[in-house]
């Protein structure tokens, strides 16, 4: 066994203990940080398939900014110690089946499909060429759905401050 | 080397966990817990774009571009999805999806 395929199954098997720890835990706090061990595993994948700036973006913009955000909200909204009460049996029962049949015949499906892989040497695109693809409008350029993406977020910090700010009192 | 190790394995990681966060997202009762399962639902989506990627047209970054793009969308519904939390709570004093039900019906 390669260290390549070693790295694969230690990063896999993180993912999918802590997911299953982040949907299970009974303490809101412990799932946050279970969490921010499977966006890290996630971000290990993307380096060990070699795009080293989108396993950056994940670090920063997800481990960095969204656990930090939920992290807060959850300091805000709930007491650290509280438990939730476990679920009823009839509930979880039902939606372990129906994800278990649709996981199942995913993977099936998955597996029965021939992908014709081409897997050359794996380089890793360099920054100039990332930075030219997001501003360009040629063939190979991202520059409308970039421009979208930047009035979204203008669009969303603008309504998370109206809808959280403090309404007057009368 | 990375030819080592095929396609379909990382297909069936994220499958896995896409399914675990739909499953979050049903029994869950928190909406802060349901905000975490649907950014482990968008995770796996990545990794499913980055591996086509670097599989299937490894000249070409399309994957690579909509994940990332996939990421800000991410990052501006958890913004948008936490200050609707706040303000629910400070109209409720909690945020159980089950009583917080004023305009259903």
């Amino acid at each position: 066994m390669s260290s390549h395929e070693l790295m694969f199954y230690i990063f896999s098997g993180m993912i999918l203990v802590f997911s299953v720890l982040t949907v299970t835990s009974q303490r809101i706090l412990r799932a946050a940080f279970y969490l921010l061990v499977v966006l890290i595993s996630t971000a290990g994948i993307y380096f060990m398939l070699n795009y080293q700036f989108l396993a950056a973006v994940q670090l920063t913009l997800y481990a960095g900014g969204i656990v930090v955000l939920i992290i807060f909200s959850i300091l805000l909204t709930s007491h650290i110690s509280q438990k939730f009460e476990p679920i009823g049996f009839k509930k979880w029962f039902f939606s372990a089946i129906a994800v278990a049949a649709g996981a199942i015949l995913t993977i099936l499906t998955v597996i029965k499909y021939g992908f014709n892989e081409t897997v050359t040497s794996a380089q890793n695109p360099d920054m100039q060429v990332i930075g030219r693809s997001l501003l360009g409008y040629n063939k190979n350029g991202y520059a409308l759905p970039f421009e979208v993406i930047s009035v979204l977020l203008l669009a969303a910090m603008f309504a998370s401050i109206v809808i959280a700010k403090k309404e007057k009192s009368e | 080397m990375l030819s080592t190790i095929p396609l379909s394995y990382f297909l069936v990681v994220s499958t896995l966990m896409f399914f675990i966060g739909i499953y979050g997202f049903l029994t869950r009762k928190n909406l802060i817990t349901i905000l975490m399962s649907v950014e482990l639902i968008l995770n796996s989506v990545n990794i499913n774009f980055v591996a086509f990627n670097r599989y299937l047209f490894p000249k070409e970054l399309q994957g690579h571009f909509f994940s990332l793009f996939i990421i800000a969308v991410a990052a501006a519904e958890a913004a948008v999805a936490i200050s609707i939390i706040i303000s629910v709570y400070r109209k409720y004093s909690n945020i159980d999806v089950e009583r917080v039900d004023t305009m259903k019906y």
